[in-house]
């Protein structure tokens, strides 16, 4: 029944209006994006990313507007783990008494039975997503003594376990060391030839223009989306930030 | 108070199982207290402490009015216990009166009512023995009532045990994988309202909330994994309650106050001597200085 062209598309949002007891978060956003996409979401603090993320992971409801995962719903996309969210540093307790193994396991609780029982596959789901990220060595350290870049690779590593087509970044670069830095763009580079579809937000345009594909530049609503190499320009940017110029937010070399 | 039994550690522990109302009191405080202790460490992970205070101070109503309409008060308490945090909810998100304000209000709000209550029904309700427990005059129909919510909220905790720590540590991503998190928000409200009834009986309205959050919070400061947490916070629970009833029973004091109490003092020693997390650090003394 699905259209061609919605199997052509990882995500599709169309038209998506979110609003807090009406207090507008986010209205008439669009966004394509194929398999093998990266797009990097810039705006200022405010201007909706983390809206943007709640209404495609479904943790909050679109008022507006039609939201399609793969040509499905929502809905059906939570079912099928097909899309991992990666939080910021700041947006979980670091104190909470859990372990890194613990993390990366509850990337698998969807696909498990009520009990949550890890299977043979779950545990070596798990074991190659900390592989992945380079902390072997850390599987039994609790949470809180972790540095912000293991802390960042072990949620990364739980987006892996969850085998997801979709990955949702919060930060991603935000309070990581130099060694993080460089795992998580090789990564990238790994889920883009995977057919992964990556959509982050970031402040820092170094990164936009390093690695994203297409930008899509959000103030409350779209400012500009496409091509990094034809939408990201100073212009935009400046539009995006409220007027505030690019060289001043960023230095002369923007 | 018969001194030459005092002498003896054995017959210190083993002459009040005597009295048949002291073996019932310390099972039922036991019970009880795991039940509270199991609950405690999703509470205090969720930061669900004022909300413990604010559910358990609301259920007063809904005892009282099971008791005079000849309900189990386990089901006015629940009506009331989730009634009050919809309430909460709702007054948050239509005014612009911040949150610990509206949970403070509402909660003294049907405490009031409930105290109002009390004095216009007048029946057999001791208001004494909601307001500060009363372990030791537990009848058999408490007795069992108490058994059956405890087992009701130990059985949905184990279920969604695992659930339950995910929807506290990062009830987004729950979420995102298909976890019903609306369920889980309310099933962990549920079992608070039903662990605040079985927790009344022990140490009463006003101190229930310690029952929900010392434990968690003592066990919190000993471990950094979530299931041992769990199982030093129930076992603490069980040893306050132990301790807090016997001393009543050999000093003369208000049981409910003294459990309550032991577990601050549990909760006090692991606040200073907690290997890690103690302000002296006891993992350190002992391995000197490097």
């Amino acid at each position: 029944m699905e259209t061609i062209n919605y199997q052509n598309f990882r995500i599709e949002a169309e038209n998506i209006c979110v609003d807090y007891n009406g207090k507008v978060a986010l209205y008439d956003a669009n966004l394509r994006l194929k398999p093998g996409q990266i797009c990097g979401l810039v705006g200022m603090n405010g201007a909706g990313k983390t809206t943007f993320f709640n209404a495609l992971t479904g943790f909050v409801n679109i008022s507006k507007g039609k939201i399609r995962i793969n040509g499905e719903s929502v809905r059906s996309a939570q079912k099928d783990q097909t899309i991992a969210y990666v939080p910021q540093n700041e947006g979980i307790d670091s104190q909470f008494p859990i372990s890194v193994w613990d993390v990366v396991m509850m990337g698998r609780y969807g696909s498990m039975n009520i009990f949550r029982c890890p299977r043979e596959s779950d545990v070596q789901a798990v074991k190659d997503a900390i592989e992945r990220v380079d902390l072997t060595d850390h599987l039994s350290t609790p949470i809180g003594n972790l540095s912000g870049g293991q802390r960042k690779r072990t949620f990364l590593a739980r987006a892996i376990a969850q085998r997801a087509s979709i990955l949702l970044l919060d930060e991603p670069f935000s309070g990581v060391d130099i060694r993080t830095e460089k795992l998580i763009s090789e990564l990238f580079i790994q889920f883009k030839n995977e057919g992964k579809t990556i959509l982050l937000s970031t402040h820092d345009m170094i990164h936009v223009r390093e690695f994203c594909d297409l930008v899509l530049l959000i103030n409350k609503t779209v400012v500009a989306y496409g091509e990094t190499s034809e939408v990201f320009t100073p212009e935009n940017i400046t539009t995006t930030f409220g007027g505030i110029s690019p060289d001043f937010l960023f230095g002369p070399e923007s | 108070m018969e001194l030459c039994s005092f002498l003896t550690l054995d017959s210190f522990i083993t002459n009040p199982l005597t009295h048949e109302f002291m073996r019932k009191a310390l099972l039922m405080s036991s019970l009880v207290a795991a039940v509270c202790g199991f609950l405690s460490s999703y509470l205090t992970l969720k930061g669900w402490a004022l909300m413990g205070d604010a559910v358990s101070h609301s259920v007063m109503p809904g005892v009282v009015v099971a008791y005079a309409l000849g309900l189990p008060f386990s089901l006015g308490a629940f009506i009331f216990g989730v009634g009050s945090v919809a309430l909460i909810g709702f007054i948050k998100q239509k005014s612009r009166v911040k949150e610990d304000t509206v949970i403070g209000l509402v909660f003294t709000g049907f405490f009031a009512l409930g105290i109002v209550l009390v004095s216009k029904i007048k029946s057999n309700i001791d208001l004494h023995s909601i307001l500060f427990g009363s372990p030791l005059g537990i009848s058999l129909s408490d007795v069992k009532q108490t058994i059956f919510i405890s087992l009701l909220v130990v059985i949905l905790l184990s279920i969604f045990r695992k659930d339950l720590m995910l929807y506290c540590f990062d009830p987004r991503h729950a979420k995102t994988v298909g976890i019903n998190v609306f369920f889980l928000h309310y099933l962990l409200l549920t079992c608070l309202s039903l662990a605040a009834v079985v927790g009344l009986q022990s140490v009463g309205i006003i101190l229930v909330v310690a029952m929900l959050i010392t434990p968690g919070a003592t066990a919190y400061l000993l471990t950094d994994k979530f299931d041992n947490m769990t199982v030093i916070s129930v076992l603490s629970a069980i040893i306050s309650s132990l301790i807090g009833i016997y001393v009543s029973f050999w000093f003369d004091l208000e049981t409910g106050g003294s459990i309550v109490l032991a577990q601050t003092f549990i909760f006090l020693f692991a606040f200073l001597f907690a290997p890690r997390y103690g302000i002296f650090k006891l993992k350190k003394l002992f391995a000197g200085y490097k």
